[in-house]
């Protein structure tokens, strides 16, 4: 496995006190959150600076940490030392503040003891806990359904109590016209039940792939349609992609760049389908050869056009 | 009923969640749930809590809520705002999005 520099994480002095500690978690957890920000490294910033702090803000948690001395490079492959079990037992399990689930084996060989049952004590049958994960929709199966495999991380408590990180596969169908935002339950997916009660249930959120062409607002699909100058002046029908195979629009004649047309139930699918929203954009073909040149040039003595009209001085 | 095989556990789209699911599902207190009700949060189907049902946008909001209120600390005041506000700024960067060349 690999060291955690924890300090690091939380960018603070390997001195600094308790107070700064949490000053300096409060800081970058608010920057990373994963329903604030948008970045794609803040999820992992979000889970070290939470995995850091639940070390760091513990007395004995820390103390033992700090004993493993300060030669360590993060990244560095990590052995426990071999009194490590025996010498340290940490009074508090699981973390106030921060999601428990996603630690890295570093933390999880080092800082959490499986206390099967405890929390839960005089109650020998409990439901195990919901979990959740997200699972990312490519905007093509939306219109076809798909099955996917998905892999979890799961942390387990083993035999002797320890806590181990466990691949888990789950299989999942993908219905026809599932949108963002909504979610997938998995029954008895979830955590173990305690005794003999059930397992909690995996709860998938979906969320849609970016796509370089198509943008979704709820059940709309809407794109950005480049069409040539001719196209634009003299309307007819013309095949656009979409997400859901290749369909034909017709375009009026005239048609301004930044018109947009509307396909009618052409978005995703579902009870009610959402509509396909192009706009217009229409390009220039560059010019390259003679023949070419003197086409514009004959435009411009034949046509009548100043695109300035409006404009004043 | 769906037909489903051993490998493949059973799934389902949720389309609505009681009070009590809902609960289970964002690992918090009915009564937590209750308060963001309360504070407009979140806008259940159904005239009393037994008949409550929350749906799509709900489910997300409650689980942001969650998140918020056990990550940063915020109160219903904060977790409030911190959502209307962020829905504003989603509306407004995907509206960005569709202006931008491509």
């Amino acid at each position: 496995m690999e060291f955690q520099d924890y300090y690091e994480a939380l960018g603070v002095k390997r001195t600094a006190d308790a107070d700064e500690i949490k000053r300096a978690y409060r800081k970058l957890a608010r920057k990373h959150h994963p329903d604030v920000s948008k970045d794609a490294a803040s999820e992992e910033a979000f889970k070290s600076a939470g995995e850091a702090y639940d070390v760091l803000k513990d007395p004995e948690k820390r103390a033992a940490y700090d004993a493993l001395g300060a030669d360590w490079q993060p990244g560095q492959k990590f052995r426990p030392p071999p009194d490590w079990q025996s010498d340290y037992q940490f009074s508090e399990a699981g973390a106030e503040g921060v999601n428990p689930e996603a630690f890295s084996d570093f933390f999880e060989t080092l800082f959490r003891r499986g206390h099967p049952g405890s929390g839960f004590s005089g109650d020998q049958n409990l439901r195990g806990q919901d979990q959740h994960a997200r699972i990312t929709v490519d905007i093509a199966d939306v219109f076809r359904g798909a099955k996917r495999t998905l892999t979890l991380r799961v942390p387990q408590v083993d035999a002797s109590g320890h806590v181990r990180i466990r691949d888990r596969s789950v299989s999942v169908s993908i219905p026809k016209g599932i949108t963002a935002g909504q979610f997938i339950r998995l029954k008895g997916q979830g955590s173990p039940g305690l005794g003999d009660a059930p397992s909690g249930d995996l709860f998938l959120e979906v969320v849609f792939a970016a796509h370089p062409q198509f943008q979704i607002v709820g059940r709309d699909v809407h794109l950005t349609l480049p069409v040539a100058p001719w196209e634009a002046a003299l309307g007819g029908k013309i095949r656009m992609p979409t997400p859901g195979g290749s369909v034909e629009l017709k375009v009026p004649k005239n048609a301004r760049s930044g018109q947009k047309l509307r396909l009618k139930g052409r978005g995703l699918p579902g009870a009610v389908p959402g509509n396909l929203i192009a706009t217009l954009q229409i390009v220039n073909p560059p010019v390259k050869t003679e023949a070419g040149r003197e086409f514009y040039k004959k435009m411009a003595a034949e046509m009548s056009f100043d695109p300035r009209a409006e404009m004043e001085e | 009923m769906k037909l489903t095989s051993a490998r493949q556990p059973p799934s389902d789209v949720i389309e609505a969640l009681t009070l009590a699911e809902l609960g289970r599902f964002c690992h918090a207190e009915t009564d937590w749930i209750i308060e963001l009700v309360e504070h407009g949060i979140l806008e259940p189907g159904g005239l009393s809590q037994v008949e409550w049902r929350f749906t799509g946008i709900n489910i997300l909001r409650a689980r942001k809520a969650r998140r918020l209120s056990q990550d940063l600390g915020l109160n219903m005041a904060g977790i409030a705002m911190v959502l209307d506000l962020l829905e504003e700024r989603d509306r407004l960067l995907h509206e960005l999005g569709m202006h931008r060349e491509v």
